[in-house]
């Protein structure tokens, strides 16, 4: 007992020294990466022009929106706020319906562990495709190609619904238990059979989680491609700041707000549900 | 009941799991499966339902080459084979009665399996088998809810409900103290022996396999080294089994359930498992 005390105290002269290995070894590199850093910030900072000027005639405006966003104004354009909340909500349930119903189809073909490689290619494929540009992006092309209105925005929600869900389930789908999987096999059950008993079950409190979870980001982009005329909100709001009615801006602001907080409030609860 | 021929199986990654298997199983025979980690065991019962398809070699199941089944004819052949698995491997998210009407999945359609509707017989087989297994307390429950006894239980429910002719038991009481161990086992051995079933019961435990199973079976780096009754296991067998080890000490702690790692100890130049892999 007492030489073991001895081994472990610090006056027994173990010169053995440590420290958590450096993630480059070499020091003359770790310090070039460093300055390399350092003197590229510098520059970047550097390099940006600010008209002062220009601020300073901002923060009289930015002056006027926080005025207006303490006055929210919901009646001045109450019907214009009221059409577009309603096709905004439309966009998005309808979108997520439709995306979610196309998402899983090409989930199931995106997982490795259940389809051949050439089913997988092309699902793959699709998700990066559908995932490669922004929403702006998409929408604007929706816009061109269909014109103003929801239908564009429909479009391009579901769309980045395709990219966003269908490659999380086939991420989740590759990591499930496979031995509930031989399990379910083992007893002659047929292909169907078996993404019913042991993969829906196995991914289910996830898919529903990730559609919530997409219903309200679906919601904010809802706003967001309205402003490049794909309908819903974002069209009333971009209205509203170009006529600088901020007070109604504010009002449409914190519509929007409220509905996001109650979007994620219902969907904590039904993760919870599923859990 | 069960016959191999020469099977074969290398894995893509060129591991040689099996070397040319022949095994016999008469109707109603249990036999034991034994042998170290690594040795082939899990693939050899892998590949009778052919969850893992054998290189080459062929397994017959009654009149059927189950090797020569195509998708089909494989479901239909799997419907006669119960499996029971180490980690039960159940459906956790699904309830008792559902892990154990999946063992009909085979007999029933898509749609009527997609809504749990499943015919008034399977779901009176389903109840009776509870019964059987002493869980018909835990029904609605789900499967993540059960310990470890309770969950092989409704594993080898799910085996039986199939009405199999044969059961391919992997490791049953590998996850399960001694006591379960030895209730799970008496609970197999007494079902298979009510139903004439014929099973091969994958073990490391050999103590336990000596206390249950009258057939033992050594497998050792993909080969048969060993077949013959338990009473047989000597020392020397052991040794070609597992590799040199003082067996003779391990065998008089027979009662202890435990002989897995906690027997003698030696230097570790003689570990068997170094020998082996």
């Amino acid at each position: 007992m007492t030489t073991a005390t001895q081994n472990i105290s610090p006056t027994n002269g173990d010169a053995r020294r440590w420290a958590p290995p450096r993630l480059i070894e070499t020091n003359w590199v770790r310090w070039a990466v460093a300055l390399g850093v350092a003197g590229y910030l510098i520059l970047a900072f550097a390099s940006i022009n600010v008209n002062w000027a220009r601020v300073f005639e901002g923060m009289a405006r930015a002056g006027r929106l926080f005025e207006g966003f303490l006055t929210p104004n919901f009646t001045a354009r109450w019907s214009d706020i009221q059409q577009g909340m309603i096709e905004s909500l439309t966009m998005t349930v309808t979108a997520t319906v439709a995306g979610v119903a196309l998402a899983i189809p090409f989930g199931l073909g995106a997982a490795r562990n259940l389809t051949p490689w050439w089913i997988y290619g092309i699902c793959r494929g699709v998700i990066a495709v559908s995932r490669a540009l922004h929403e702006l992006i998409v929408a604007i092309f929706f816009v061109v190609m269909f014109g103003f209105g929801p239908f564009a925005g429909f479009l391009t929600l579901c769309i980045s619904t395709i990219g966003f869900l269908s490659k999380l389930l086939a991420d989740d789908i590759e990591e499930i238990d496979p031995a509930q999987v031989d399990a379910i096999r083992a007893t002659g059950a047929g292909f169907w059979q078996v993404i019913d008993f042991a993969v829906a079950s196995q991914v289910l409190p996830r898919l529903v989680g990730l559609t919530t979870y997409k219903v309200d980001i679906n919601f904010r982009e809802s706003s967001v491609i309205g402003i490049v005329g794909a309908g819903g909100i974002g069209a009333t709001l971009n209205t509203a700041l170009d006529r600088y009615e901020f007070d109604t801006a504010a009002a449409i602001l914190l519509i929007i707000i409220v509905i996001v907080m109650a979007c994620e409030y219902t969907s904590g609860a039904i993760r919870k549900r599923f859990a | 009941m069960l016959r191999i021929e020469q099977l074969h199986k290398r894995y893509k990654t060129g591991d040689t799991a099996l070397r040319g298997v022949s095994l016999t199983v008469a109707p109603g025979e249990i036999i034991g499966l034994i042998g170290p980690s690594g040795a082939g065991k899990s693939t050899l019962i892998r590949c009778v339902n052919r969850l893992v398809e054998p290189t080459s070699g062929r397994i017959f199941l009654g009149d059927t080459e189950v090797t020569r089944l195509t998708s089909n004819s494989l479901r239909h052949a799997r419907r006669r084979i119960g499996m029971i698995f180490q980690e039960y491997s159940l459906v956790e998210r699904l309830t008792v009665m559902e892990n154990v009407l999946s063992g009909r999945l085979g007999y029933t359609g898509f749609w009527a399996s997609w809504f749990r509707r499943f015919p008034q017989t399977d779901i009176k087989l389903a109840f009776a088998l509870l019964e059987r297994v002493g869980l018909i307390e835990q029904v609605d429950k789900r499967a993540d809810a059960l310990s470890g006894g309770q969950r092989q239980r409704v594993g080898i429910a799910r085996a039986l409900v199939q009405e199999p002719e044969f059961l391919l038991i992997d490791e049953p009481t590998a996850s399960l103290d001694p006591k379960t161990s030895r209730q799970v086992m008496r609970l197999l051995t007494e079902l298979c022996s009510e139903r004439r079933l014929a099973a091969i019961v994958n073990i490391h435990d050999v103590a336990l396999a000596q206390m249950f199973l009258p057939r033992i079976v050594g497998l050792r780096a993909g080969e048969i080294v060993y077949d013959g009754p338990s009473e047989n296991l000597s020392p020397e067998v052991l040794t070609t089994i597992y590799g040199d080890e003082d067996w003779t000490q391990s065998a008089a702690r027979d009662d202890n359930d435990d002989l897995d790692g906690h027997g003698t100890h030696r230097p570790p130049d003689l570990e068997p498992a170094a020998q082996y892999p």
